[in-house]
């Protein structure tokens, strides 16, 4: 077979009626702006973390919304929360926030107040 | 009993209530100190740092200097009330003292005319009674113009004065009623035995006898119950604050600052707030988006009675952290740290997050400064290249340490209150200068700058590039040239309230070219919308004070708008049609200028 340099990943399929999306609903409750989102990569491509590893906030939060949550917390952790994918962001999606209401969805919360 | 009528009762009552919930609240607070503050605590505690505590008390708590200095009419209400009532107190202890026959109580001091019939036997006398009636009529002035401000808030230079809550109400008509009562009560009994001063006399006279005579018990009962009533609720309400910035004064003298979680320290902070609102009108959220319950003062409140959860969270989060009510508070509160407090994530284990910066390899760095251009300068890339052209030019050997991958200092999130994280990260960053031993370290963005000074504990100083290039070009190092180019300059909050470097960025600018004055700068300048504290602004909010900002900055039409802090500059360019540029930039093109015309010699 040839090689084209690419490689045909897997599908990934998931059942989206069997999904619990509560947590993703709640996020785009929390940050509006998420719902412009295209999906560009815009902010993958500039992510300060990314620089050092795998880490990819658009996978991140594009599962999240899919109501894939498995993992995500760990893989969170790994942003500075810099912002820098805010300001790259073309839609105006507010990433910083969505970065921290994602993680207070997804670690039980123990804020002070 | 001799010097005694029931009537004291509830004054005694009062005091007596005052000082029990006082004192226990204070002991509470101070076992919740934490270990550091504790410890500085006992080795600070009897070393000549109270003498400056103790002026400061007298300045602020009873003189209200700070607030004087913002706000004259604003500061002699306050120093009328507070200073007055404290001479009040004084004077009034003396003059019973000398003059109280019989057995001697507290009381008699704040009822001495009742207990003291006779008219002023001699001068000494004489003095004290015209004395004490001075006094009253100065803090009778400060309780008119404190009325004067409910009604009309214009009239003392406030915008808008702070929405308080029914106990606050309540208890402020007490402490109004005190002083009028008062004055009447002594202008009867002075009206019966002719034993006041000209204030009292004069109002006393007015009366009939069996009109006096008939007032008297009420009157002075009343004065009685004014009094039980403010002291009984004063530890619940705002004006718990009188005491406890004497305390908070004192802590802070010792060297007591807050730490990332709530602790005494914190509390003797927020009932240290007397509500006075001036955090208010200079609050970009409330003067440009009307946003009009997040402001410090309702924070403040809010932790302070530790109800109203989501209001505190809510209110937390909506804040640029931009440092305008911190400047402008008159008890000096860190209302930055209690803001970052609010937003206190917890300790969920957070531990080695950032393990992937192992990969970075320090550097050789010796005899080099090491730069730190910070993420967003990674996003303004002409900055950093206008400092690498600056080091050239002046022979400084550097090491571009985030020149191709973006660290960050760890700021963001300890703004949210991701502590421990920012923390691991903090370490990490801290690691890799350390151990690349460069002279010092340079950054371009104020809020790294800010953090690598107070956050860090680095052996190397830290310098942001505004103040490097005030040091280069004074030194002679750096050739620039001064051009009739006109700028404005705005202070980009961290840099300038957050870390106080007003003067270097503007000597620079004034060695290349004029410096134009604009409406509000400094202290007073007023942020670009884009502050990485605050998550929750939208876009068009964002924009509306940016707007504000440029609007201040581009008013006297200057060649260049010119910042020092790459978010500003990100969030301007977008905003106008002027030229918007980084200090480093400017000094860079001039540099260049210079240079080039030197070849041009040389050729
Ligand atoms: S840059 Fe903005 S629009 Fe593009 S994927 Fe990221 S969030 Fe979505
Ligand atoms: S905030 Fe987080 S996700 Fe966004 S660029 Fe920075 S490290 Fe990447
Ligand atoms: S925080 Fe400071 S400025 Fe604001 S109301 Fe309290 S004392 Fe006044
Ligand atoms: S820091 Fe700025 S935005 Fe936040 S409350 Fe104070 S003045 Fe308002
Ligand atoms: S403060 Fe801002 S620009 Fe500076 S390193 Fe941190 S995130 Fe980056």
């Amino acid at each position: 077979m040839n090689n084209f340099g690419f490689t045909i990943k897997k599908t990934r399929s998931f059942n989206l009626s069997q999904a619990d999306l509560r947590k993703a609903e709640a996020l785009l409750r929390e940050v509006p702006s998420y719902r412009k989102c295209i999906g560009c990569g815009g902010c993958t491509a500039t992510c300060s973390a990314r620089q050092f590893t795998d880490f990819d906030i658009r996978k991140v939060h594009n599962t999240f919304r899919r109501g894939q949550y498995d993992k995500l917390a760990d893989e969170l952790r790994k942003c500075m929360l810099c912002g820098k994918c805010t300001l790259v962001c073309p839609r105006g999606v507010n990433l910083r926030s969505l970065i921290i209401n994602m993680r207070q969805l997804l670690t039980p919360s123990n804020e002070t107040f | 009993m001799a010097n005694f009528h029931p009537f004291v009762v509830p004054f005694v009552l009062g005091t007596i209530g005052l000082f029990v919930i006082c004192g226990y609240k204070y002991v509470r607070w101070i076992k919740q100190f934490d270990r550091k503050q504790q410890k500085l605590i006992k080795k600070n505690m009897f070393s000549t740092r109270i003498f400056p505590a103790i002026k400061e008390m007298f300045c602020e708590c009873l003189l209200h200097l700070r607030i004087s200095k913002k706000n004259w009419r604003l500061g002699y209400m306050h120093r009328s009330i507070a200073f007055g009532w404290f001479l009040l107190i004084v004077v009034g202890a003396i003059e019973s003292r000398i003059g109280t026959k019989g057995p001697f109580h507290f009381w008699c001091a704040i009822f001495y005319r009742f207990f003291h019939h006779n008219p002023p036997a001699n001068g000494t006398e004489f003095v004290f009674t015209q004395l004490m009636d001075l006094i009253l009529l100065y803090v009778l002035s400060g309780i008119f113009l404190a009325f004067v401000k409910k009604v009309h808030s214009r009239f003392l230079g406030m915008k808008r004065t702070t929405k308080h809550t029914v106990m606050d109400t309540t208890v402020k008509i007490a402490l109004w009623a005190i002083f009028p009562l008062r004055l009447l009560s002594e202008s009867v009994t002075a009206r019966l035995y002719a034993n006041g001063g000209f204030l009292t006399q004069s109002i006393g006279d007015l009366f009939g006898r069996r009109a006096a005579e008939f007032l008297e018990l009420p009157c002075w009962s009343l004065y009685s119950i004014a009094l039980c009533i403010f002291f009984l609720m004063l530890p619940f309400t705002r004006y718990m604050h009188i005491f406890t910035e004497v305390f908070l004064i004192y802590f802070r003298k010792l060297g007591l600052r807050d730490s990332v979680k709530m602790t005494g320290y914190t509390k003797f902070e927020l009932s240290s707030c007397s509500r006075c609102g001036m955090c208010i009108d200079r609050c970009p959220l409330y003067n440009t988006l009307d946003i009009n319950d997040v402001q410090s003062v309702y924070l403040l409140r809010n932790l302070r009675n530790l109800e109203h959860h989501q209001d505190i969270l809510a209110a937390g989060k909506n804040c640029l952290m931009c440092h305008q009510c911190a400047e402008d508070c008159p008890v000096d509160i860190d209302l930055m740290s209690i803001r970052r407090i609010s937003r206190d994530k917890g300790d969920t284990d957070m531990s080695d997050n950032y393990r992937y910066l192992d990969t970075v390899r320090g550097f050789n760095a010796i005899g080099r400064v090491a730069y730190f251009g910070g993420c967003m300068t990674q996003l303004t890339p002409t900055i950093s290249e206008s400092m690498k052209t600056i080091f050239d030019a002046a022979g400084v050997k550097y090491w571009h340490l985030d020149g191709d991958r973006s660290i960050c200092c760890g700021r963001p999130l300890m703004q949210q209150g991701f502590n421990k994280q920012a923390a691991d990260l903090r370490r990490k960053v801290s690691e890799l200068i350390t151990s690349s031993h460069p002279t010092a370290l340079i950054t371009s963005c104020p809020i790294c700058y800010n953090t690598f000074k107070y956050e860090y504990n680095l052996p190397i100083p830290v310098y942001h590039h505004t103040e490097y290039l005030d040091m280069l070009i004074k030194s002679g190092k750096l050739p620039v040239k001064q051009m009739d180019t006109t700028f404005t300059y705005h202070d980009p909050c961290d840099l300038g309230r957050g870390t106080g470097i007003y003067e270097q960025p503007r000597e620079v600018l004034k060695a290349i070219g004029q410096l134009k004055e604009i409406s509000a700068e400094k202290e007073n300048s007023v942020c670009c919308g884009m502050n990485l504290g605050n998550t929750v602004l939208s876009l068009d909010q964002q924009t509306k004070l940016r707007d504000k900002s440029l609007q201040i900055l581009t008013e006297p039409n200057p060649d260049v708008v010119v910042t020092a802090c790459p978010m500003c500059k990100k969030a301007f360019k977008h905003g106008t049609e002027a030229n918007v540029k980084d200090i480093a930039e400017v000094v860079a093109s001039s540099v260049r200028n210079v240079e080039c015309r030197m070849q041009n010699y040389e050729l």
